[in-house]
């Protein structure tokens, strides 16, 4: 062992000194052969014998000296690095041709490693600087007969921690929007209302300061103390190293500032950046609908566990789903029907991550096929160098060359090209791991965030994509020069003919491959615009246009609820003396936004719910002329009128599935319904609209007077023709003029809203599109390429069909049909592959068939038409070949 | 070629260029082609070539060192010579030689 490395580097030094150690060989072969010569002249030979006998005798010398430095150096290395720098050279020698290969691979390969730093930084390690993501899973509620998570209570929370005993931590983290008061500004800004061991659990620790410590989660308003982020003591507080023990208003409450997180921690919420964070005691601060810390009922915070190290998913899941079930004997009147469950990180259901999976899922998809046009297109143009090449390799494998270290040679090359293109690529992906956030509006002026990572596992897979890229690139010239017949390619055979020729189908098929892969991307692109249409032409049940809507921050204000309502009053009637408003209402959830309405388990005279379910429903708390100003129809019986108040007697307005699902015909208004003990008498029902997204599925939804239920935290809606600029400026002076400390939120048209809502279903058809167009250029400049090789070989042929009658027209149909064939046989292949494929798109098509005749077409007619401009010019080309210069050359 | 003599079995000539070494104390290329040839009587085909492949061999693993130096003739030679590794070396492979050879004549006189 110890004589093998010290060979190595024995092998290795010499590898370093080879011209020293060439010249002493050199030199010593030289005196051995002199000494041999001297001995033969002293035997008496003649001068020409001795030296004869003194060569005959050493054996061949150059042989000699590749023994020798076979034996003296590391011939692997040696040869790596000769196939190297002959490789550079060659890609020197057609810069036209390398930059064209490696713009390719770089296109492709940058796409793949953007798309993986998304995924990384925001599916699998979505939060910087928190430790072991791996273990992290997120946690939410179930409940029976409704699909989607819920929020989890307080008490639950406590007794999962208590109970479970293969989970490491639980804890909690609840972005809230918030009013942030320094000096006399106040801004809006995004922080966390969290459990005590959040830092401790995460593993993410304050750089100056404490995070929180057990016991300040407990109480109500008990712990007024706040850590900040990075950005907000460096950017709000100028690093003010004495900012511990300092102040600052948060939602109107001043909290005593503890601690400051370390620079790169954005807190644990995909999309947005958090700026601060509360313990939970304060929450009654943060949240609407009161203290709910000692509520079971009250579902709403969004948590996450760190898994014991050896645990895994279905394990906790399993332990936590008993838990779940005592509580729900133990406490059946909140929790019956109420389930818990686990979540992978990028499956999370309350941050983007969920929202954004899908997305990602299929850019995965999308971006390895560019990767492979982009491959295809630079093995194309390798296999039309390697027929320039073909002297040179046939040179090469008649001296002596091995067809093996051919293929080392030509491997080495694609390696040298895909080098380039990874390297260009990770530049892309480095300007576009921000890009992300791009496709996202900003809302209420704070911008989204979503950064893509390049972590060594980014490079590993790049790396690895880049690998994959060599060896499809240096299969193709590869299986050119395992068909090299020596005694055939000494002579010469350079003239082709079009259509015709045996390799000519490797060319053919790989332009193929690359049309079918278009065709697949064109065609989901078309299925996801159509989808993105159709869902923007959904009507959502209410009015988008001429309604505005933005809201007034009470709860920040510290406004109680006898103040509030008289401001909303007050701020009502102004409102509506404005010129140009021809309704307002107020209401606590805006439709469609983010955010979660209030639910509660109803029961109603004469319907018999299933055994072991307690029907719970959705509903809003909207003011007087609410209907009106959002543009909801009624069916039959009244809207909410001022007369409805909390003097008067408790009413509900349902819609129509809730009609139809609970009084099954019958006419429910006049009829009563118990809402959380109290009962209500129905005077209205309202056509369904869309509540949550547009895509839902009609649902059971009532509606109850804001007076008679009423929240501080609603938002104003405004119907008017004006714009949302000039309300904005109106609406400011009613508002200040009423109290100058309060700050209005962003105006924005309900439209606005709707498409919000919808941007994941935008960030993917603008990345499919993007990468659609991509490919397809990829695959005009295959095809072109193809088609003048082919016209630029055939010339001979050209010129004779020319000479014996054959027209311009005839030449043009001729290579165009060429092409089109091509082209035709692309689209077949990529329609076998899209009916296959495309129902992949699944959650992010919308009422659009995966197999829509529509988007097959467009991407038919798109693909011919590229195709058609792609031939033309070889076309051409072709038909104005001088036949008598063909003929000559 | 006269088929009497034998080719250099592989291995046995590094063995041989030892114990030229160990007997003759340093020499250069040259002579120790030589007088490998004159012992075997030049029963033995050598291509004198060959030699130096072996030469850097046996030095790579530490068993000779090399150094130029000046010749008999005044001629610049490299001269090799044994170090106390190859001494070590020449024994064990001289032993096992030995311990060979003693046995296939054992085998070839028996059958």
């Amino acid at each position: 062992m110890r004589e093998s490395i010290r060979v190595f580097i024995h092998r290795l030094a010499a590898l370093l000194q080879r011209r020293r150690l060439e010249s002493d060989l050199d030199e010593e072969l030289r005196s051995h052969l002199e000494m041999a010569v001297e001995l033969n002249l002293r035997k008496g030979m003649s001068p020409e014998e001795a030296r004869g006998e003194a060569f005959r005798g050493f054996g061949g010398i150059e042989q000699t000296k590749e023994l020798f430095r076979d034996q003296r150096g590391l011939p692997m290395i040696e040869t790596a690095l000769q196939d190297l720098r002959f490789g550079l050279r060659t890609v020197r020698r057609n810069p036209g041709f390398s930059l064209l290969a490696i713009l390719c691979l770089t296109l492709g390969i940058g796409a793949n490693a953007a798309v993986f730093s998304w995924i990384e930084g925001i599916l699998f390690r979505p939060y910087p600087a928190v430790t072991h993501q791996e273990q992290l899973l997120a946690l939410t509620g179930t409940a029976r007969g409704e699909s989607g998570p819920t929020g989890v209570s307080w008490p639950d929370f406590l007794d999962l921690q208590r109970n479970c005993t293969l989970i490491d931590s639980f804890f909690v983290s609840k972005i809230m929007g918030t009013t942030l008061s320094i000096g006399d500004r106040a801004e809006v800004t995004t922080g966390s209302i969290v459990s005590a061991n959040y830092f401790d659990a995460i593993g993410v620790h304050p750089i100056l300061g404490r995070g929180f410590v057990p016991g300040e989660d407990v109480g109500r308003n008990a712990h007024p103390v706040t850590v900040i982020s990075y950005q907000l003591w460096k950017g709000r507080f100028k690093g003010d190293p004495q900012i511990i023990g300092k102040t600052q208003r948060l939602n109107n409450v001043v909290h005593t500032i503890v601690g400051v997180m370390p620079e790169g921690f954005y807190g644990t919420f995909v999309g947005w950046a958090m700026q601060f964070w509360v313990p939970a005691s304060m929450e009654e601060i943060f949240e609407a609908g009161g203290y709910k810390l000692e509520d079971r009922g009250a579902r709403w915070i969004e948590s996450y566990v760190r898994l014991k190290p050896g645990v895994s998913r279905e394990q906790a899941q399993q332990e936590i789903a008993a838990v779940a079930k005592h509580l729900e004997t133990d406490y059946p009147d909140t929790n019956r029907g109420r389930g818990i469950r686990l979540w992978p990180l990028w499956e999370t259901p309350f941050n983007n991550a969920g929202a954004l999976l899908p997305t990602l899922e299929i850019m995965l998809a999308v971006v390895v096929f560019v990767l492979l046009i982009a491959c295809a297109n630079v093995g194309n143009l390798l296999l039309v160098r390697s027929f320039a090449r073909r002297h040179e390799m046939t040179v090469r494998l008649a001296i002596g060359a091995g067809r093996g270290r051919l293929l080392k040679q030509l491997f080495t090359e694609g390696l040298i090209l895909s080098a380039f293109g990874a390297a260009g690529g990770l530049l892309v992906a480095h300007w576009c791991r921000h890009a992300l956030v791009l496709l996202f509006p900003a809302r209420g002026g704070v911008a989204m965030h979503l950064p893509g990572e390049i972590d060594w596992r980014v490079l590993a897979v790049s790396g690895g994509v880049c690998f994959l890229a060599t060896l499809l690139l240096g299969l193709v010239p590869a299986m050119q020069t395992g068909k090299i017949n020596l005694a055939a390619a000494l002579k010469s055979d350079s003239a082709g003919v079009v259509g015709g020729g045996g390799r000519a189908w490797v060319r053919s098929g790989l332009v193929m491959v690359q049309v079918s892969l278009s065709f697949l991307l064109l065609v989901g692109a078309g299925l996801l615009l159509q989808s993105l249409q159709k869902i923007r032409n959904t009507s959502p049940g209410f009015s988008t246009r001429g309604v505005l809507d933005t809201a007034v921050n009470l709860t920040a204000a510290g406004y109680d609820a006898p103040r509030a309502q008289s401001f909303q009053d007050e701020l009502l009637t102004r409102v509506k003396a404005l010129p140009g408003v021809e309704s307002a209402a107020f209401a606590r959830m805006t439709p469609l936004s983010y955010g979660s309405y209030s639910s509660a388990p109803i029961t109603v005279d004469g319907y018999q719910p299933p055994p072991e379910e307690q029907p719970i429903v959705e509903y809003n708390e909207v003011g007087p002329d609410y209907f009106a100003t959002m543009g909801v129809l009624l069916v039959s019986g009244r809207e909410f009128t001022r007369a409805d108040d909390e003097k008067a007697a408790l009413v509900a307005v349902v819609n129509e599935t809730m009609a139809a699902q609970y009084w099954r015909g019958r006419n429910p208004i006049g009829e009563r319904v118990q809402v959380k003990d109290r009962w209500m008498q129905v005077v209205g029902v309202a056509k369904d609209s869309k509540y949550e997204s547009v895509r839902e599925a009609p649902k059971s939804f009532f509606y109850v007077p804001l007076r008679q239920n009423f929240s501080r935290g609603a938002g104003l809606y405004i119907r008017t023709p004006l714009s949302p600029e000039t309300m904005a400026a109106a609406l400011t002076r009613e508002v200040h003029a009423l109290d100058p400390g309060l700050a209005l939120f962003e105006v924005i048209t309900l439209q606005e809203q709707l498409d919000r809502s919808t941007s994941p279903q935008q960030v993917a058809v603008t990345l499919v599109g993007v990468l659609g167009g991509l490919a397809l250029l990829l695959s005009a400049i295959g095809l072109y390429g193809v088609m003048s090789y082919t016209v630029s070989q055939s010339t001979r042929e050209m010129g004779l069909r020319m000479a014996l009658g054959a027209g311009a027209s005839n030449l043009l149909k001729l290579v165009l049909s060429r092409g089109l064939a091509l082209t035709a046989g692309g689209v077949a292949l990529g329609a076998v592959a899209a009916f296959a494929l495309t129902r992949l798109l699944g959650n992010l098509l919308y009422k659009v068939s995966p197999r829509d005749p529509l988007a097959f077409g467009s991407a038919f007619m798109i693909l011919t038409v590229v195709s058609v401009a792609a031939c033309l010019l070889p076309a051409w080309r072709a038909s104005h070949i001088d036949p008598a210069r063909a003929l000559r050359e | 070629m006269p088929t009497s003599k034998s080719e250099v079995l592989q291995g046995t000539l590094d063995l041989l260029v030892l114990k030229t070494l160990d007997s003759m104390g340093p020499m250069h290329g040259f002579g120790i082609a030589l007088r490998i040839q004159q012992v075997s009587q030049d029963l033995l085909q050598l291509n004198q070539g060959t030699l130096y492949p072996a030469l850097l061999r046996l030095e790579q693993r530490g068993w000779i060192a090399s150094k130029w130096g000046v010749s008999e003739n005044n001629r610049k030679a490299k001269f090799y010579s044994l170090t106390r590794a190859g001494r070590k070396q020449l024994a064990q492979e001289a032993e096992s030689w030995d311990r060979m050879s003693t046995m296939i004549n054992r085998v070839l006189r028996t059958s």
